[in-house]
């Protein structure tokens, strides 16, 4: 079997695990953060973040669905008309996932 | 054995409209929840500045929080929410396309799979509330 | 009393005559119990003999008479002339493919795609008849079962709005013959298909819209086939992967 050079299944597979993370987790901090605190629903504690735990569940939390964006754009972008540029645009989705997962690790770090 | 091939000059080659994806239901729904990818990672960029103020201090963090009352900003977040939740529910009814649900011999429909997750959900979704509750 | 009757617009495309297809209209009468495909027929037997289009089994088995009616991917030996509420119907070619004549498409492209999934049994080692035949149980057919009802039907592809963006997407069909056969437990040729299936213009290409299932007149499912062969070359990569030696 030649396993051909291509990184397609990872970025898929991140694609995958991005989109997990996002759909069990994701709406309930909005609705937290986004909706509840300020609203006054429910108290607005910073306390919560000192903990280690919580800024690993934080990391994966923000840094997969990044890359969930990043597979899931470049192709729609590709559908709707950008093919011309597909391999440019998918190298800056991509970069910029991992940007945004560096980037997230040295915010939480620095909390 | 060669195949006959039709002469490729006298072939017509139909285009795809450029509005493709507004001539039928299907496509438009299909961009849509390829969309709510956007506005989650949206929200994930307003999630990151937020924790970033949290690292200048609890003054800072209290000022940033202190905008997402208004309209706007909850404008933003109901709206992300709106895909947030739209993004969920696509995604557990293509999950169960893809991952039978066997039970001993038989595989369940599809719908038990999607309810399953969407039970999960909630309960996930209940218990990170109980815990940033008791913290 | 006048008798109903129902007017089909029909595309027409002449090669070396016409640069682009038109449309022609045709009057046939009514039948309760006419299916799209009679009305071409009749058109074609007793109205305008040089309308080509193919066809053959006339009952949803073979596969030849798909085209596009009201826009939508049909096999017009299964379209009833009674589905259509309105006194006209449209009749194109199958979407996506380059069009020979009239109605008839071009599907070398596809035949060739299909060849490069070898869609057969490969094994490694072949069975001598005095053996016997190969075994199966009810699980190791159910495993495979729902995608050996595909008849190259093509409705899927003119279905795919990637495979409309993009020809050289090797497509629902092919993908999901190579699945069928990767999970046939007598099958020992994955390792063959792997080049295929795992290229940009394979597998990777679909973004599970998922009209080519809803199209399928046979229920085979190729969405479902799909994903699995991404599930199964996912795998397949991340042991390739974190442990390199010991492959095939």
């Amino acid at each position: 079997m030649n396993h051909r050079k291509t990184l397609e299944p990872m970025w898929w597979g991140l694609f995958s695990a991005g989109g997990v993370v996002a759909a069990f987790l994701i709406p309930i901090h909005i609705v937290l953060l986004g909706l509840a605190i300020p609203l006054g629903w429910l108290p607005g504690s910073a306390e919560i973040f000192q903990s280690w735990i919580v800024r690993l569940y934080l990391f994966v939390l923000i840094s997969l669905p990044l890359y969930h964006w990043a597979h899931r754009f470049s192709f729609t972008m590709s559908d709707l008309g950008l093919r011309p540029i597909r391999k440019p645009l998918a190298i800056l989705c991509y970069g910029s996932a991992i940007a945004g997962t560096v980037v997230t690790a040295w915010v939480l770090l620095r909390i | 054995m060669t195949r006959n091939r039709p002469d490729p000059s006298l072939l017509f080659h139909p285009r795809m409209p450029a509005n493709w994806w507004l001539r039928k239901r299907t496509y438009f729904l299909f961009i849509v929840r390829e969309f709510t990818s956007v506005f989650i990672a949206a929200y994930l960029i307003v999630f990151l500045v937020q924790l970033y103020q949290l690292g200048n201090g609890p003054g800072a963090y209290q000022a940033f929080m202190g905008k997402f009352a208004s309209p706007g900003w909850l404008g933003f977040h109901a709206v992300a929410l709106a895909f947030a939740i739209y993004h969920s529910l696509t995604w557990f009814y293509t999950t169960s396309i893809v991952i039978p649900l066997r039970i001993g011999a038989m595989v369940a429909p599809r719908y038990v799979f999607t309810l399953l997750n969407v039970a999960v959900w909630l309960a996930v979704s209940a218990a990170i509330l109980a815990i940033y509750l008791i913290w | 009393m006048s008798e109903r009757t129902v007017s089909l617009k029909v595309t027409r495309y002449r090669p070396g005559q016409d640069s682009t297809p038109t449309a022609q209209s045709y009057e046939v009468a009514y039948q309760d119990d006419w299916v799209v495909l009679d009305a071409l027929n009749f058109i074609k037997d007793h109205v305008d003999g040089t309308l080509s289009f193919r066809w053959s089994c006339r009952m949803g088995v073979c596969g030849s008479c798909g085209m596009m009616v009201n826009g939508e991917p049909r096999l017009t030996c299964s379209a009833f002339l009674r589905e259509f509420d309105s006194r006209e119907i449209r009749i194109e070619p199958l979407a996506h493919f380059p069009v020979i004549r009239d109605l008839v498409i071009d599907m070398s492209g596809f035949l060739d795609k299909l060849k490069s999934v070898s869609p057969w049994i490969i094994r490694d080692t072949e069975k001598d008849p005095s053996e016997g035949e190969y075994l199966q149980s009810p699980k190791q057919l159910d495993a495979y079962h729902q995608f050996t009802a595909c008849i190259n039907c093509l409705l899927c592809y003119s279905a795919c709005p990637i495979f409309g963006l993009e020809t050289d997407f090797i497509g629902p069909a092919a993908l999901a013959l190579a699945h069928r056969y990767n999970e046939d437990s007598r099958d020992q040729g994955s390792a063959a298909r792997w080049n295929a299936i795992n290229d940009h213009n394979g597998a990777w290409q679909c973004t599970f819209v998922g009209e080519c299932s809803v199209v399928c007149p046979k229920s085979v499912d190729p969405a479902a086939a799909i994903q699995r062969l991404k599930v199964d070359t996912a795998k397949q990569w991340v042991r390739s992967v974190l442990l390199p030696w010991g492959q095939k």
